[in-house]
């Protein structure tokens, strides 16, 4: 009965026992394994498509009309999925901040408070140097995007760490400070005087404005989004410092006798986090938004744990876990002329998808198929 | 401006006092649910989808009922419901409580905004409240006083909790669940089932807590009802250590804190008007730091709790 915050989070800690952990690399460890992870999250996710056309269906909506016009609105057009993309590069980002602390056994759901301190951060470095060239201005951008919400999402790991504070709930309190501060600097000292009906910063200037990927509609933070996975792939299973973060997490006591110095694990870790959800805050302002206002708050950063419970946690399926909940993100629009259903209809089916995920926790080791396979 | 409502910058004390009181209910009923869930060794992080399901079916069933009564009613059901759904997920193997309360939060939040769109434009007719201070002729002081009976029933159930932990069977029971599951097994209970009925508890409360943001104050029903209460409350019990009376005491600081930047706008100071309304979240941050230290478990904390593991 005992559920241990960390071990299920950092899944394949908890699968593999302490003697096959050592000897076969988590991630492909067995071939029997691997499939587990993906039938049974996408089984999880078919169940709460079920269960969504149920629902619409109870108000008079046709599910079939339903299923289509999604797939219309994410995958149906090369327009729709441009739009996915899109929306699945924020969530890649957003995503890792989740993941990474989870190797830590840390949960941590502050995504969108880093990514708007990011957003802000960026903002204002771009406000500072108008006379710098695009390209100056642009790195600017990032690395001041990226520090301020690796030391947000530090601060939460801190907390944790020397003074005991629950990560999750102080991560979840620093997203609505942040939000508080978003709101105080747009609407005061960062105010651009025009900005009438909704009140932002003044624009960051359209030659500092980030393109697009050639030949398509879909900004940079897709590529960059991408790489950052990828990297912290390898950080995390193939380097002595994601080991070392993973021994933490699977037991924090072993850890220490060991000599690992748990502190500097759960700082760095968190400041990586912190700074992917940051990148993708500055990549809604210097790609998307060219300015801060209270639309950066677009539940990227919820959306985002969801997919890191998805992809359990992993970074390389983070990336079409991200992908298919940007096509939901995407469809929402399309449901809403054509079907009339409400614009919290996308929530309604996220908070589905992921509580059937967790709940398909319980099915894991349970299928006698997928043992015979191992090793 | 001579007369009885002038009352120069003691509006701002009289304002906090009035708004302590009516802006810690939502955190008291969450708060004392919450307690009684974590009590039994459960914690349920999705209260705050919680509040704004309870929010939001409260303020339904008054609009088509005529009743806010039946509001809080069928707020209570629904948080309860809500409760069950998190227990019943818990209750099986190898499932963790913080992942589905997080779920529950996006589910809930979600839920109730898409079931409550038609619910934005229409009113409901909204909770009575008593005149404690139709003594005085000053009108803040007044309208301090004017209380809602639901704040009532809240700090009235607060001792009775305690006494009810302490001294009932019930309370027994539960907080054996909470301290050593393999000790309720042996005396023959069902854990799942403690904790269901706990949840279930839990979410009453917490609909109830809800249903006020929508009846009485703010008092209508729009998405941007609750920032945070319900996770705030998650984290008051901490510092309230798991006690209802202190859970209490807890609400009223936070309420206050809450208060302070519409007092403030009150008399015309609104310059970081955003900040002060992020008071009671820097108040809760400030108060674990101070409260919570990573060398030993915190006093009164149920020994089956995941969170201060």
């Amino acid at each position: 009965m005992k559920a241990d915050v960390g071990a299920p989070v950092g899944a394949p800690l908890a699968k593999s026992g302490a003697g096959a952990f050592v000897r076969l690399p988590p991630f492909g460890q067995k071939f029997g394994g691997v499939a587990e992870y993906i039938v049974i999250p996408a089984l999880a996710l078919l169940g709460s498509l079920v269960l969504f056309g149920i629902f619409v269906a109870l108000f008079g909506k046709n599910p079939i009309d339903l299923y289509f016009y999604m797939y219309q609105g994410a995958f149906g057009t090369w327009f729709s999925w441009q739009n996915t993309l899109t929306r699945a590069a924020p969530l890649i980002l957003t995503a890792l901040c989740t993941a990474l602390p989870a190797q830590l056994g840390m949960v941590i759901i502050g995504g969108e408070g880093a990514l708007l301190i990011g957003a802000l951060s960026a903002t204002g470095a771009a406000l500072a140097m108008p006379w710098a060239p695009p390209l100056v201005v642009d790195v600017a951008m990032a690395a001041a995007g990226m520090a301020g919400g690796g030391l947000w999402i530090m601060l939460a790991g801190a907390l944790r760490q020397y003074r005991g504070v629950n990560e999750t709930i102080s991560s979840l309190l620093l997203v609505y400070i942040a939000l508080a501060i978003l709101n105080f600097l747009v609407e005061g000292p960062m105010r651009d005087p025009t900005s009438l009906n909704k009140p932002s910063t003044p624009e960051i200037g359209a030659v500092n404005m980030i393109g697009s990927i050639p030949g398509t509609d879909v900004h940079w933070g897709l590529a960059f989004g991408i790489i950052a996975a990828i990297l912290s792939y390898i950080l995390i299973y193939h380097t002595v410092f994601g080991f070392a973060a993973r021994v933490a997490g699977g037991n924090i006591r072993a850890a220490r006798v060991v000599g690992l110095s748990v502190g500097k694990l759960i700082l760095i870790t968190c400041f990586l986090a912190g700074a992917a959800a940051g990148l993708a805050g500055m990549f809604e302002v210097a790609a998307v938004q060219g300015r801060t206002n209270a639309n950066l708050a677009a539940g990227y950063g919820f959306a985002g744990i969801l997919v890191a419970f998805l992809a359990r946690q992993n970074p390389i399926a983070i990336i079409p876990v991200a992908v298919l909940l940007g096509g939901i993100g995407a469809s929402g629009g399309l449901l809403q002329r054509r079907l009339g259903l409400p614009d919290a209809s996308v929530l309604v089916l996220e908070g589905m998808i992921f509580v059937m995920v967790l709940a398909s926790d319980t099915l894991y080791g349970r299928f006698s198929i997928f043992k015979g396979k191992a090793s | 401006m001579a007369g009885p409502g002038d009352i120069g910058l003691w509006t701002v004390p009289l304002a906090v006092l009035g708004g302590a009181i009516r802006v810690s209910t939502p955190f008291l009923f969450v708060s004392l649910g919450e307690c009684i869930t974590e009590r039994s060794g459960r914690i349920n992080l999705g209260l705050e989808g919680t509040l704004v399901m309870g929010a939001m079916s409260g303020y339904g069933v008054s609009y088509l009922t005529g009743s806010p009564w039946l509001g809080v009613l069928a707020a209570g059901i629904t948080g309860a419901g809500m409760g069950a759904l998190h227990a019943g997920i818990c209750g099986l193997p190898r499932v963790n409580d913080i992942a589905v309360g997080i779920a529950l939060m996006l589910f809930g939040v979600g839920l109730a905004f898409y079931l409550g769109k038609p619910l934005i434009e229409p009113t409901a007719p909204r909770l009575p409240s008593i005149d404690f201070g139709a003594w005085s002729d000053i009108p803040q002081v007044q309208a301090a006083l004017r209380i809602n009976a639901l704040f009532i029933i809240g700090v009235v159930l607060a001792p009775i909790l305690v006494w009810a932990l302490r001294t009932t069977r019930w309370g027994l029971i539960i907080r054996t669940a909470g301290e050593s599951a393999d000790a309720a097994l042996a005396m023959g209970y069902s854990v799942n089932f403690i904790r269901l009925r706990a949840t279930m508890f839990g979410g009453f409360l917490a609909g109830i807590g809800g249903s006020f943001l929508s009846l009485y104050y703010p008092g209508s029903w729009n998405e941007g009802l609750s920032s945070g209460q319900g996770i705030t409350a998650v984290a008051l019990v901490i510092f309230a250590r798991w006690n209802p009376m202190l859970c209490l005491g807890a609400s009223l600081l936070f309420g206050g804190a809450a208060a302070l930047g519409p007092a403030l706008q009150s008399v015309g100071f609104s310059y970081g008007y955003h900040l002060f309304n992020a008071a009671p979240y820097i108040l809760t941050l400030l108060i674990m730091i101070a409260t919570c230290s990573p060398k030993r478990t915190l006093i009164g904390a149920p020994a089956e709790l995941s969170i201060t593991r």
